[in-house]
């Protein structure tokens, strides 16, 4: 079995997709600015996914809270729930959960949409109509990633730990004040800062990777769904290795 | 000799993509207010021909001049000035189908910084509308619409600019017979309500001889014979013979 053809064409993805990225900087820094399309581009990127991720945070928060809880009650540390809880939602799973479904629902999106201005020759149609497709379209999508992701995680994490606080409560009698209170005196900055500018880079991420695969999207209706497919792929793969790379870093940097 | 003013010259352009030689020392001129058809194989380079005429791909070698400016030395903001005044229609429209046909109509003028007015812009776009005979479609989105009619918006976006050549990628493929004697029709108005000269891909051998003054045969890479329709049809080259019998 040879497995060096497919090797080879690994790297040379990896080759293209740091090009496309050394592309985005070179391009995102020149004019002209497309201001009101990255707004745009901002509002449909955050409002198509703001259900879905207050969906899925709501239940991690809670169904987390009630896992934890026989071996908090076992140990007899039934009290810390809220401490527990919350910091691993705010350094980890808020994070880590919401880029995924971002990644799932934008990726994918971006990747379907510029695939198919690909082959149906919409993006060389933008270029002879005086538009820099990739400024317009590129740019201005993974910005929009980039910007919005984060704020979907605050709120993510704000909903994750009502949730939380409504599976405390179907035990026992929490009032959301004291909630908070303990929620608060628990975290620290380290925690919560490192895990907030990791959410850039996965947003970021997830911009670029769908873009790029858009971007490159081959001959035929085939040929986006595939774009598609493996945005959603590869922004998780690379969602993941950020975060090892992050904690390290955050590791070095907030010697503890 | 030819006397008229050439509005694109294309000299010895040659075109590959790894070992695919698709364009091979190809030379072509378009005169001004003619209407020429390039006629090749599906799959001969005819696209690739006018896509490097208008700049959306670098040639290997070759020089290619259109309304004076060489193509391949021109900056992306020359290279914008020049292509505000060719047209390009797309073989597959290209329309934008997040964008209403206004919107689709109205892009390239915006885009181009041409600072027209809105009440400039709505007077442009009921003009190609009604040139290309669709007034009534101009807040439908581009999927509302049959092949024929998204052919003719994409026609009226291109005409909106008012360009002085304008290239057609395989107008008539892909619609019935009908529609495309009428898409033919309408290439020969918009020629002479606008005084374009026209460059005309094709494989179609209706629309050669319903639309064309000059006929150049795309074979191999090579600009193989030009002529009239009539010229052409008479020869007995076996590699001509095949696309007229
Ligand atoms: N971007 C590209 N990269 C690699 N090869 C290409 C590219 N564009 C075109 N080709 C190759 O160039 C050749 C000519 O393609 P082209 O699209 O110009 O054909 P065509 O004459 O327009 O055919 P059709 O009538 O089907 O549109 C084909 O063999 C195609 O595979
Ligand atoms: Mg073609």
């Amino acid at each position: 079995m040879n497995l060096f053809p497919k090797n080879r064409a690994f790297l040379a993805e990896i080759g293209n997709l740091a090009r496309f990225t050394a592309r985005f900087f070179r391009e995102a820094f020149r004019p002209r600015y497309e201001i009101s399309e990255l707004i745009r581009q901002c509002f449909i990127i955050g409002y198509k996914s703001l259900s879905l991720v207050g969906l899925t945070a709501f239940i991690m928060g809670l169904v987390l809270t009630m896992q934890l809880r026989p071996s908090m009650v076992h140990y007899g540390v039934e009290a810390k729930i809220p401490a527990m809880v919350c910091i691993a939602i705010i350094r980890e799973i808020g994070p880590v959960i919401t880029a995924l479904i971002f990644a799932g629902k934008i990726g994918s999106s971006i990747g379907a949409e510029l695939g198919s201005m690909r082959v149906t020759e919409q993006i060389d149609a933008m270029e002879v109509s005086g538009t820099n497709p990739f400024k317009y379209l590129v740019v201005t999508r993974t910005l929009a990633a980039t910007l919005m992701l984060p704020v979907l995680v605050v709120l993510a994490d704000a909903i994750s730990l009502y949730g939380s606080y409504l599976g405390v409560n179907i035990y026992s009698v929490l009032s959301l004040r004291l909630f908070i209170a303990q929620v608060i005196e628990n975290l620290a900055y380290y925690d919560a800062i490192p895990a907030f500018v990791k959410t850039f880079f996965f947003g970021f991420a997830v911009g670029i990777v769908g873009c790029f695969k858009g971007y490159y999207s081959t001959k035929g209706t085939e040929g986006v769904g595939r774009s598609a497919n493996s945005a959603v792929v590869m922004a998780s793969v690379v969602i993941f290795i950020l975060d090892l790379l992050a904690v390290q870093v955050t590791e070095l940097i907030w010697d503890y | 000799m030819e006397t008229r003013e050439a509005v694109i010259i294309v000299e010895n352009l040659c075109k590959a993509f790894g070992d695919n030689v698709v364009l091979d020392h190809f030379n072509l001129t378009l005169y001004k207010g003619e209407n020429l058809v390039v006629l090749g194989k599906s799959g001969s380079g005819k696209s690739v021909l006018i896509k490097c005429i208008i700049g959306l791909l670098r040639p290997d070698s070759g020089r290619i001049e259109v309304l004076g400016e060489n193509v391949p030395e021109l900056s992306y903001s020359q290279l914008d000035q020049l292509r505000a005044r060719v047209g390009f229609l797309f073989q597959s429209n290209a329309l934008y189908d997040s964008m209403t046909v206004r919107e689709n109509l109205e892009f390239p003028l915006r885009r181009h910084w041409l600072k027209v007015e809105q009440k400039e812009v709505d007077a442009l776009v009921h003009e190609v509308l009604e040139s290309v005979g669709l007034e009534h479609t101009a807040d439908m989105m581009p999927a509302e619409l049959s092949g024929g009619m998204r052919k003719r918006i994409a026609l009226a976006r291109t005409l909106i600019l008012k360009p002085a050549i304008i290239l057609y990628d395989e107008p008539t493929t892909g619609l019935d017979p009908i529609t495309g004697m009428e898409i033919i029709e309408l290439i020969k108005q918009v020629q002479q309500r606008y005084q374009t000269s026209a460059l005309v891909i094709s494989h179609d051998m209706k629309l050669a001889q319903t639309a064309s003054e000059r006929i150049a045969m795309l074979i191999e890479g090579k600009c193989y014979a030009t002529g009239t329709y009539r010229e052409l049809a008479a020869s007995t080259d076996p590699n001509l013979r095949a696309f007229f019998d």
